[in-house]
């Protein structure tokens, strides 16, 4: 006990002597107060007592529970919280360097890539011949899985040579005792194999797994779509077998996958359709990590999936942690997984992280952590409170909690003083997310471009209109004193749709839109060494823009109508109206009216998939740090309309050159060669307008002082093992910010008292009120009368 | 009284028919399957053929009322309605949308619901039927006037601004119980202590001049009056003879409420975290899972019958002058 607890104790203890004659109330409220304060742990602590002496716990939160957790099927990042710590893709990133470099996880070096021709004869990388490029990959032997009952055996013989999985249950008669996962008692692991990972690639190529990528990579794996409709028939004749409706098991392995090929124990090939080097990236995702066939048939057994054991909410990995108790209501565990191979912290960062103390663990064994404990936070503020008493080691900052913990001044963003005397630390990083203002390209005022299926040609004249309309909007759209408003300056503005870190992104002079903004060189950016910046084109600029395309002061030149532009919005309401009043204020410095049209998500894209949207807010998170990732967000093939809402081409923008420049630019490695071509396709782009603005997000993570190696990873989840945790530091400032107050309650105690006795008093006093002692008080005669009144004054 | 509670049973089967129907009509005026698959699959590379399979998966690629590719056979009893409606009525809620057993949820989500709703019900009901009491001793008096004022005080404050209060007080300033939060077994207690609180003051203005009325009503009648006239202290009047027959329509209009508490409370597990029935209903509203919408609802209606028939039977019970036939 810390000796400021005891002081409580004692001051409670000398209180209930001094209030124990007043009353016995008093006397166990104090008795219960000070049984309370003698307690050895916080008394607001949301965590169980002791839980955290004999392990390293890190605690954090999520706020929704995970849709999805089999690698096949989860696509949303919150998911990949908890499944990025337990599977084990190919490849991984290197956490400390930056760019983002991609480095072997379970294998044994990079993947090894043959380019060959439709013979299968070698070719070289840049030959007009290539039509296939193959990617070997080769595992590291001795990577064994978490422990878990489908790899838990038993002898199939009496002689005891041979085994077979221990629990195979004929019915959902036969599982019936086994209500939840813990109920199988025998678990067992197994060493990761190549097979693991083929088994997997099947699983994505299967359509009843619905994974999201299923139909991005069947454009480059080959065979992948042969393979879905070959399992696709075998399903459909298995269809009236009961067996297969109970459990809906189909053992993919028995199915030839042509594209993907097991080479040996440690080795398969993944053969792809002509080159496609993003390829890389997608193995270092958990869609290609391994999953053994044996569990897929574990949980695919009759009445398991009725109780939801089923893959989808029980992972089972080989990575760094495994998923113990996965009770979304309550809270999600992650352990160690004891089989955890061999794997060090990073020995090389990049300038800097050693004075950050980041290579201070350098070359340590992974995780450096037992347990890792989300509990269910769905409301902002007890989520930040919680974290400044010290429950959560980690918190972004909501709008809420934005101004108690950061300042921005003149020398930039700064922690409050309040965060400050608590040690908390601030991390930033501009993530690789881009937000965007776009116009639909198929609405003939703001696009002009002809409907996919029309014959009809393009009117230029129309169409320089519409850009020139556009150009205008950008100009008088001031995403700046938006981020600055909305977003506690927590975003930058885009001048292209590639953000800072990934390749091709631009700083300086030579990045900005300069149909948008000119260059101030007198004027230093925040955190920039050189001087000079960005400033936004003055609106008059734009007016005589609006004016050349046929709108002087947003009046149609011809008709005298004024224009009325259309915002589409899945939002309403609240927040988002005070930023609609701001966007129709950005219009109105055009004279243009802006009608903004509320309706729910479902409508909303509805109308973008039908491309009967005019102007939208969209965004796009990387799924890999690559150029290619952004620009195809304006590859007409990609459009929303063409793909029937499949495409990330929001804008529907068609520009034959850009299209020809991004097929150009995707299939090239990095070179300066491939950055005049992104600066040729971000040319175009700006001066086409597809989008009137864009911004690129700013996270801001805090960190209790405890907590160590944390260095944000725009893309990559798979962070948790480097994390460590002062465990004794921390024990220490939760018991200094989380002293109990409990005078409040002594008071409480004391009014109820003030308020009792008086009331007590009047209850006696009309008890033993007597009429005729009334009566003789106002007429002098004697009492000799024991009658009472009645409460509502009546004689009785 | 069992061939009463049969027929009132037999009674249900239409309403929840009707109250089935309308939660399937309203629920899919403003979502189509196409819609909740785009939900369900993420906004990402999602391309026709997925949607198809995912509704193909879940049943929804067929009509939603009327079938009538399928012949008269199938005209109705193939169709999105009979699929997922019929089931219920065996208590079988199927999987959501998600994939997950309902009834696995339920089962598991009913129990934080009731750890706040039941002692929230009983407490609060103890703390206004006794200030009740406590106010009717005193009637007609500076005192009840101020009572009835402070009742009319607590009605008025929005139930959202206790929340608030109650967590910055208790858990931020004086750092006595947990913000938020919810752990199984005997570790639910300390989270539990603030939410109950809370529900009880939050229904203390209106509970008490609802008891208040009643126990007024009943101190005005004649036996209460002849207690009295006989020389009965005012806290034996009070306790013995006003308070159980006041309780009587207390008892009626408590009892159908009784069955709802597994339901949960939407404002209370939503800002305390406690993840019961009422954030479940509410999460699958926001994520369009038909199938745990239509199972919340259905649960709801057979509950809020089943209150109504032990709320007739209490009547029985309480008042022996009532006879159920």
């Amino acid at each position: 006990m810390k000796p400021i607890v005891k002081d409580i104790c004692c001051k409670v203890s000398r209180g209930y002597q001094f209030v124990c004659q007043p009353g016995r109330r008093l006397i166990a409220l104090a008795l219960l107060a000070s049984l309370v304060a003698c307690s050895d742990t916080t008394l607001n602590s949301p965590h169980p007592a002791g839980e955290d002496s004999q392990k390293i716990i890190a605690y954090s939160s999520f706020s929704e529970r995970p849709k999805h957790l089999d690698p096949v099927r989860s696509y949303s990042a919150d998911e990949g919280v908890f499944i990025d710590q337990i599977y084990d893709p190919p490849l991984q990133y290197h956490y400390l360097k930056r760019p983002y470099e991609l480095v072997p996880n379970t294998l044994t070096a990079m993947p090894e890539v043959v380019y060959s021709d439709i013979n299968g004869n070698p070719v070289a990388e840049d030959s007009p011949e290539l039509v296939y490029s193959t990617y070997v990959l080769t595992l590291k032997p001795g990577t064994y899985y978490q422990p878990h009952p489908a790899f838990a055996t038993q002898a199939s013989s009496e002689q005891g040579e041979d085994t077979q999985p221990r629990y195979r249950f004929a019915s959902a008669a036969d599982s019936a005792a086994f209500k939840t996962l813990d109920d199988f008692t025998e678990s067992d692991t197994r060493e990761l194999v190549a097979a693991d990972y083929v088994y997997q690639l099947k699983r994505l190529a299967d359509p009843a797994n619905l994974s999201p990528i299923r139909g991005l990579l069947a454009e480059y794996i080959v065979g992948m779509n042969e393979f879905a409709e070959q399992v696709t028939a075998a399903r459909k004749q298995l269809a009236d077998e009961p067996r297969y409706q109970q459990t809906r098991w189909l053992n993919l392995d028995n199915y030839d996958f042509s594209g993907v090929k097991l080479l040996d124990k440690y080795r398969y090939s993944i053969q792809l359709k002509g080159k496609y080097p993003q390829f890389r990236y997608w193995l270092a995702m958990r869609f290609l990590a391994p999953v053994p066939e044996l569990v897929d048939e574990f949980y695919h057994q009759p009445g398991l999936a009725d109780r939801n054991i089923t893959l989808d909410w029980h992972p089972v990995g080989s990575g760094p942690f495994m998923m113990t108790l996965n009770d979304p209501n309550e809270a999600i565990v992650l352990q160690r997984n004891p089989n955890y191979r061999d794997d060090f912290y990073p020995t090389e960062g990049e300038p800097g992280d050693a004075e950050a103390g980041l290579l201070d663990d350098a070359g340590k064994r992974l995780p450096m952590i037992d347990e890792v404990i989300f509990r269910l936070e769905k409301e902002s503020i007890p989520l930040w409170t919680k974290f400044l008493q010290g429950y959560y080691d980690r918190s972004g900052i909501s709008s809420d909690s934005f101004d108690q913990a950061v300042s921005i001044g003149t020398t930039g963003v700064d922690l409050s003083d309040e965060l400050k005397q608590l040690g908390i630390k601030l991390n930033v990083e501009v993530l690789p997310v881009t937000y965007y203002f776009g116009f639909n390209m198929l609405d003939p005022i703001v696009g002009g471009q002809p409907l996919p299926d029309s014959d009809q040609p393009a009117d230029p004249v129309a169409q320089e209109k519409a850009r020139k309309l556009r150009q205008a909007i950008a100009i008088a759209y001031n995403e700046e004193e938006r981020i600055s408003i909305f977003l506690n300056g927590r975003g930058e503005t885009a001048q292209s749709p590639i953000p800072p870190g990934i390749f091709g992104y631009q700083q300086g002079q030579d990045g900005i839109n300069s149909y948008v903004f000119d260059w101030d060189p007198n004027i230093r950016q925040e955190g920039a060494s050189e001087p000079g910046a960005p400033v936004r084109k003055s609106i008059e600029v734009a007016r005589q823009l609006l004016a050349e395309a046929g709108y002087p002061d947003g009046r149609d030149a011809q008709t005298g109508e004024p224009l009325v532009l259309n915002l589409d919005t899945p939002t309403g309401g609240g927040a988002a109206s005070a930023q609609q009043i701001w966007l129709i204020k950005q219009f109105k410095k055009l004279g243009i009216q802006l009608n903004i049209r509320g309706s729910d998500y479902n409508r909303f894209k509805e109308k973008m998939v039908t491309g009967n949207a005019q102007m939208f807010q969209w965004g796009w998170s990387a799924d890999y740090p690559d150029a290619e990732n952004f620009l195809f967000l304006l590859y007409s093939k990609n459009g929303q309309v063409v793909t029937g809402g499949a495409g990330v081409n929001s804008s529907n923008y068609h520009n034959p050159e850009y299209d020809r420049l991004f097929e150009q630019m995707k299939l090239m490695p990095d070179s300066p060669e491939r950055l005049a071509i992104i600066k040729r396709m971000i040319a175009i782009y700006q001066h086409d307008a597809p989008w009137a603005s864009g911004l690129h997000l700013h996270s801001y993570v805090l960190d209790n002082p405890w907590v160590k190696n944390t260095k944000p990873h725009g893309i990559s989840a798979a962070t948790l093992k480097y994390r460590k945790i002062d465990t004794d530091m921390r024990a220490e400032l939760r018991e200094q910010r989380n002293q109990p107050v409990l005078w409040p309650l002594i008071l409480v105690a004391l009014v109820i008292l003030v308020l009792m006795i008086p009331g007590y008093r009047a209850y006696r006093q009309r008890q033993n009120y007597r009429v005729m002692d009334a009566f003789k008080r106002s007429s002098g005669a004697p009492a000799n009368s024991s009658q009472t009144t009645d409460s509502n004054g009546g004689q009785g | 009284m069992l061939a009463y509670i049969i027929r009132r049973l037999f009674y249900a089967i239409p309403i929840l028919i009707g109250v089935n129907l309308l939660t399937f009509a309203l629920f899919f005026m403003v979502n189509t399957p196409d819609q909740m698959a785009r939900v369900q699959l993420g906004d990402k590379y999602v391309d026709p053929q997925a949607i198809e399979a995912w509704k193909s998966q879940r049943g929804y690629d067929k009509p939603l009322f009327l079938n009538d590719r399928e012949g008269s056979e199938g005209l109705l009893t193939d169709t999105i309605f009979f699929d997922k409606s019929i089931r219920l009525f065996a208590l079988d809620f199927g999987k959501s949308d998600e994939g997950r057993s309902i009834s696995a949820d339920i089962y598991q989500r009913m129990w934080p619901s009731l750890a706040v709703a039941l002692p929230t019900f009983v407490i609060g009901l103890a703390v206004n039927i006794a200030l009740a009491l406590f106010v009717v001793m005193f009637r007609a008096s500076l005192f009840d006037t101020a009572a009835m004022v402070a009742c009319v005080v607590l009605m008025s404050i929005s139930g959202v601004f206790y929340v608030f209060a109650g967590q910055y007080l208790f858990a931020k300033l004086w750092n006595l119980v947990p913000i938020s939060g919810y752990l199984a077994g005997l570790d639910a207690a300390k989270f539990l202590i603030l939410p109950v609180i809370i529900g009880v003051i939050g229904g203390i203005g209106s509970g008490t001049r609802l008891y208040r009325t009643l126990f007024l009503e009943e101190a005005g009648k004649d036996y209460v009056r002849t207690a009295r006239a006989k020389g009965v202290p005012e806290l034996t009047v009070l306790f013995r003879h006003i308070l159980p027959n006041g309780l009587i329509p207390i008892l009626t209009s408590v009892v159908v409420v009784i069955p709802s508490l597994f339901m949960g409370s939407l404002l209370v597990e939503s800002f305390f975290g406690i993840p019961g029935l009422g954030s479940y209903t509410l999460d699958a509203i926001q994520a369009q899972d038909f199938a745990i919408v239509r199972s919340m609802v259905f649960l709801g209606s057979l509950l809020y019958i089943v209150g109504l028939i032990l709320t007739d039977i209490s009547y029985t019970l309480v008042d022996p002058r009532v006879r159920l036939s």
